[in-house]
């Protein structure tokens, strides 16, 4: 994989994995201010993380394909487990 | 329902062929604690929990296992995908080759496969884990 997409593949994987142990946290923690105002921060860097990698490299999910190709890219390789870090 | 996200959890890295470690690892995917159990069993049991916010993690945890079970399967997939028969042999994984090549499947570290019988799943949930 080429180092850049890796590079942003990882930081989005950072970022999810925070949101959900933040998610987690919450679900028990709900009134935990610091913990809403972190999540909703990942949230927003996620997202856009999310929206440069699709734009770059493909869809993460069906719905993140960019609009108005001439393509449907959701299935083409490789697939998460036939990628390693 | 779910929506799929083309990417794992965590990052795997695999250097190598090494189907005696896929033989012990396989267990997390498949076995009585593996990833698989622990999703079926929250995501099951969330159906009749007491309260909602009990509803909610379990909704949570057990879509996480899911997660986590393409993680171990991800691991799993890539010891065995280029491991030589003599390698599978020597591991002990010659019975489960016979039966499933070298695809992931859901056994135990013994190659017993996934048994749901037993799972503790209740009507009311809290006369078991009291």
């Amino acid at each position: 994989m080429d180092p850049n997409q890796q590079a942003l593949l990882l930081e989005i994987m950072e970022l999810e994995f925070t949101a959900i142990d933040l998610n987690l946290f919450l679900d028990t923690h709900p009134d935990e201010k610091r913990a809403l105002v972190l999540f909703d921060q990942i949230n927003q860097e996620l997202t856009m993380a999310v929206e440069r990698y699709e734009q770059m490299y493909g869809p993460l999910t069906a719905s993140g394909q960019v609009p108005g190709r001439d393509h449907w890219d959701w299935v083409e390789g490789p697939w998460p487990w036939e990628q390693t870090f | 329902m779910w929506i799929y996200e083309r990417k794992l959890e965590y990052p795997v890295r695999v250097s190598g062929p090494n189907p005696k470690l896929a033989k012990v690892i396989i267990t997390q995917y498949g076995g009585p604690d593996g990833e698989l159990a622990a999703s079926l069993r929250y995501l099951t049991q969330r159906y009749s929990m007491p309260t909602s916010q009990a509803k909610g993690l379990l909704t949570d945890i057990g879509t996480e296992e899911l997660a986590h079970m393409e993680i171990v399967a991800s691991i799993v997939y890539n010891l065995i995908k280029d491991a030589p028969i003599a390698q599978i042999k020597a591991a002990g994984l010659d019975g489960y080759y016979a039966d499933h090549d070298r695809s992931v499947y859901f056994v135990n570290g013994d190659g017993v496969p996934l048994d749901c019988f037993l799972y503790p799943i209740q009507g009311r949930p809290y006369y078991r884990f009291a």
